[in-house]
């Protein structure tokens, strides 16, 4: 749990670059004292804002020749990436390419499919993520899903979900509270939902599910948290608070983030990868891939963007 | 069950110098959900569901191998052919001719009356369905008639038909009274037995039917009651099939309303040509089960196995056509269609 | 004339017909409650509200009515039907619950659990016996369960423990919650799978997703979403089970006897017979007026118990709806 202090003191810029290696300096938001702070940035020059960043952390999961069949169809083809810690990885490429396929693989949900089968390795700090139980992997490596998808509870019901359920033992709504509003906090929501937890969560805006999302998401504790295109569905407002969200997290999580919108790829990907087909075309640092991208099919595919 | 679960420590892939890499790796054994993290309660009920599980084959198998058994122990084919006889020694009592065709001739009674009701009904309820309150109440009357006992049918049936305007459904009395018995107003009753499933049948059938069907013969100047006739009672057929099937197979398994309301006698009466035979009273295999069970006079078990494999193979019979109907309309529509367990 | 009949039917025409034949099955209902609440009406008439209480031998009771003629008189309509409710409720409580269990565990297995194979061969023996006809459940009840209960199962000691209040002959309670049970858990289970079916698949992803194991994310969201199929199975199963005649008369003894939980296990194995059963059972003498003006108000009570569970059930969805549970 992190409390407020603690918050504000990990996300000082000048307290954590006189510990040595240089973190990546974070916009401070506080969003449950002042909640409009967000839409005041000038969304316009996004890349002059983004923070630069320092030396990549350590790796957290390591993709190595990736392929993903769904029956003869291979939707990803020998794909090899590596996830860091501290910094934010965001997948673009067009539709259909096998964006979302590859997220679902890191943390084994493609087995769900009848149809889908893989073959290579990833492992999880070293271990090779066959090796460790599907359900402890899945707590460590959570996932954001294309579509809203909350349950039909209550808002508190659903981001207690995943800690009620971990346990051997119910913990009570006393305890579970602060870590709800916690998450909550953090996603965004709070201030919109404060007044009635017990709302229905189905009966919230798109914007407001995904963000409730992302908050159940956070509750779980993950190491790294998988998102696709967990803004698609929202306004300008909230994908600015989601995108500082995951700013501010990629210290404590790695965070591989699908995307359509090559702007926001941008602004939050310290890595890019570009994926074709189920090709990985290019994976480079965000600056680079977007400014000066070696492949012809990246060049095509970010050229109209930034010129 | 516990042999179903993959082994918790997984074997390290099997590596062989100088295999060729491409092709299939070798098969990995994953560290799938290991039920030993679960809580002891989950544990328990995933055990029981298992029991469950297992238990719903054990039963189903059971009863099918048990019937056959005892059906192809005792079941001749004189007894398809022979009239019953009134007597208490088994090998007397004659052959179940009468009741097969009572079951023949009260599911087809039945399901005649029951399929151009419901699918107006259905008809009415989809496409035109105003007011809409009203659409409502029918819907819910149907569910009504769906929950509503066999007994209880086949005592209204009782009362309904003795009244005067129907005497010619059945035979009347010296007095007078009507006698309400007969193959007629039994089928009457068994009508609304089946009449839920094919409404029900129909009307998810017309709303499967995608709006730019209908939206395409208005188009062609068709008014709606010619759209319903050429185009969307063709394109349900098959659900009206399925839901007579279904139908069927319940008005053959049906036992109360034989008992009060057929008479469950013996023999057909075969005075006055088909329309006599009609007008009378008669059993089918349900009730000569029923009569031939230790519960009835007849105490003849050997008779109810074999009448009771016969019924079942009917009944089985009937949902095996379902199966094959929903086949073929879904072949003919192109539309998968999903029954029971199929995701 | 002929011209006439041939010309296409006006949207009007056909609209007024079809609405004719669907308005048919509303008058069905109207009649089927008018017909049978007049025919019951002298039994509660003369009973008044100890109609529904337990008032000496029921058995006895009903035979007086047979023999009481074709003119009786009040006295002749007395009947005190408890222990026929309480033997309808308690089966049909009994068999509902054991069914709903079992179902929703069966219902599981199918949907999520169990390996493929299995399920193939599961789902075509739950329609199956979901289409045995009940006297066929009953004709192997009464021949292959009762035997065994009577036989094996209930020691002479336990029969002479009651000897003087009843006969334990192996027909009973027990077999009759267990066939019946067998008889409706086809039918919870066919609605239990469906609803589970139909709720969103991203809902149990985005639960596993969590780390929640699948058994948890079934019942925590799945099945909690899946409630009003579920309880819709339970309400058609139960109406199957408080009507179910034929069987019930095979396998329960077929005694006016209310049997007493306080018997200890002795209950399990005491007869009984439900409302539906005596209709079917003295359905013979029905020309009788004192009895079918009692047995007419028994089919009222099992008319009115359909409505009633109806209303519930829908009474139930209602909040659900809340949360977005769609019905
Ligand atoms: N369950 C499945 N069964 C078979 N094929 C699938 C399945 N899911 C995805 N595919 C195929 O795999 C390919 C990759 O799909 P994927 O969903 O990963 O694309 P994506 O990059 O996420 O696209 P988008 O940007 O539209 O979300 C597609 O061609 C798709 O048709
Ligand atoms: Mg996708």
């Amino acid at each position: 749990m992190i409390t407020n202090d603690e918050r504000e003191r990990r996300m000082d810029p000048e307290q954590q670059s006189s510990s040595g290696a240089v973190p990546p300096p974070i916009r401070r938001i506080r969003v449950d004292t002042s909640p409009t702070v967000a839409p005041s940035r000038p969304t316009h020059a996004a890349e002059t804002l983004r923070p630069t960043r320092g030396a990549a952390g350590p790796e957290r999961m390591t993709i190595d020749g990736l392929s993903v069949f769904y029956g003869p169809k291979e939707a990803v083809k020998q794909v090899s990436l590596p996830i860091r810690q501290g910094e934010v990885l965001a997948l673009i490429g067009p539709s259909g390419c096998g964006k979302t396929t590859l997220l679902r693989t890191l943390n084994r949900l493609t087995e769900l499919t009848a149809s889908a089968r893989r073959e290579g390795q990833i492992t999880l700090d070293g271990t090779d993520i066959d090796d460790i139980e599907v359900t402890a992997l899945r707590r460590r490596v959570s996932m954001v899903f294309q579509q809203p998808n909350p349950f039909p509870m209550s808002v508190f019901d659903n981001v207690a979900y995943a800690l009620r359920e971990q346990g051997s033992k119910r913990p009570s709504r006393k305890v579970l509270e602060p870590y709800v509003v916690d998450a909550l906090q953090r996603a965004g929501l709070y201030d919109e939902v404060a007044h009635d937890l017990s709302h229905p969560a189905l009966r919230l805006s798109g914007g407001q599910q995904q963000r409730l999302c992302i908050a159940r998401a956070l509750a779980a504790g993950p190491e790294v948290l998988l998102m696709d295109e967990p803004c698609s569905a929202l306004d300008p407002k909230s994908t600015a608070v989601i995108e500082d969200l995951i700013l501010e997290l990629r210290e404590s999580l790695a965070i591989v983030i699908v995307t359509h919108n090559l702007q926001q790829a941008h602004r939050v990907g310290d890595h890019v990868a570009f994926m074709y087909l189920g090709d990985l075309v290019e994976y480079a640092p965000g600056d680079e891939l977007f400014t000066n991208p070696r492949a012809e099919r990246t060049r095509d595919y970010v050229g109209g963007v930034f010129g | 069950m516990a042999t179903s679960m993959p082994p918790r420590t997984p074997l390290p892939p099997l590596r062989v110098p100088g295999q060729p890499t491409g092709g299939p790796p070798p098969k990995k054994r994953r560290a799938n959900e290991s039920i030993s993290t679960w809580r002891l309660t989950d544990r328990i009920g995933y055990f029981l569901m298992w029991a469950a599980g297992l238990l719903v084959v054990a039963i189903g198998l059971g009863i099918v191998g048990f019937m056959a058994i005892k059906g192809l122990q005792y079941l001749r084919p004189v007894l398809l052919t022979s009239h019953p006889q009134a007597d208490l020694d088994q090998s007397k009592s004659g052959g179940f001719f009468d009741p097969l065709v009572g079951t023949v001739l009260l599911t087809v009674i039945g399901i005649a009356i029951a399929t151009p009701i419901a699918v107006a009904t259905a008809v009415w309820i989809v496409e035109y369905g105003r007011p809409t309150w009203l659409a409502r109440v029918i819907d819910s009357g149907i569910e009504i008639i769906a929950g509503t006992p066999d007994i209880v049918l086949a005592l209204f049936g009782l009362v309904l038909f003795q009244q005067g305007i129907f005497g010619w459904m059945s035979f009347r009395a010296e007095d007078g009274a009507v006698f309400g018995r007969s193959f007629l107003t039994a089928g009457a009753m068994m009508s609304l037995i089946a009449l839920p499933m094919v409404f029900a049948a129909t009307r998810e059938g017309l709303q499967a039917v995608p709006a730019h069907v209908r939206e395409a013969s208005y188009g062609l100047g068709k008014t709606r009651a010619a759209t319903i006739r050429r185009v969307l009672l063709p394109s349900v057929k098959s659900n009206i099939s399925t839901g007579a099937a279904l139908g069927m197979g319940r008005i053959a398994g049906d036992t109360a309303i034989v008992v009060v309301l057929l008479g469950a006698s013996l023999r057909l009466d075969p005075e006055g040509g088909i329309f006599g035979i009609l007008q009378g009273t008669g059993g089918t295999l349900t009730s000569y089960v029923y009569n031939n069970s230790p519960a009835g006079e007849g105490n003849a078990a050997q008779k109810a196995y074999a009448a009771a494999f016969v019924l079942l193979l009917i009944v089985i019979g009937l949902n095996f056509a379902v199966d094959a109907i929903a086949r073929r309309g879904a072949r003919a529509n192109g539309i998968e269609t999903s029954r029971l367990g199929g995701s | 004339m002929l011209d006439r009949l041939r010309q296409p039917w006006t949207d009007r025409r056909a609209e007024l017909t079809l609405g004719a034949l669907a308005c048919s099955v509303l008058l069905v209902i109207a009649f089927m409650i008018a017909f049978i609440a007049v025919k019951a009406w002298p039994s509660f008439n003369a009973n008044g509200l100890s109609w529904f209480s337990a008032k000496g031998n029921v058995d006895q009771q009903l035979d007086a009515m047979v023999n009481s003629g074709a003119n009786p008189t009040k006295a002749d309509y007395q009947l005190g039907a408890w222990p026929l409710i309480y033997a309808t409720l308690l089966t049909t409580v009994l068999s509902a619950a054991c069914a709903l269990v079992f179902s929703l565990l069966a219902s599981i297995f199918i949907v999520e659990f169990a390996p493929e194979r299995l399920r193939r061969l599961i789902v075509p023996i739950v329609r199956l016996l979901a289409a045995v006809p009940s006297v066929v459940y009953g004709l192997i009840g009464i021949l292959v369960i009762v035997p065994f209960i009577g036989g094996s199962l209930i020691s002479p000691g336990r029969k002479e423990s009651v000897q003087y209040v009843i006969q334990l002959s192996g027909t009973s309670l027990i077999v009759a919650v267990v066939v019946l049970t067998v008889m409706i858990t086809p039918i919870m289970i066919a609605m239990t799978v469906d609803g589970l079916h139909s709720i969103p698949r991203s809902w149990k992803e985005g639960a596993v997703a969590l780390g929640v194991n699948r058994w948890r994310a079934m019942w925590t969201v799945t099945v909690r979403a899946a409630r009003p199929a579920i309880m819709a199975g339970v309400v058609l199963a139960t109406a199957r089970a408080i009507g179910e005649a034929i069987m019930i008369s095979m396998v329960a003894g077929s005694k006016g006897f209310a049997p007493n939980p306080a018997d200890g296990i002795t209950f399990l194995f005491e007869p009984l017979r439900t409302m539906a059963a005596t209709i079917v059972e003295d359905s013979e003498s029905i020309n009788a007026p004192a009895m079918q003006a009692s047995l007419y108000a028994m089919a009222l009570l099992l008319l009115a118990g359909g409505f009633v569970l109806s209303i519930g059930s829908w009474l139930a969805k209602q909040p659900l709806k809340k949360y977005g549970v769609r019905s």
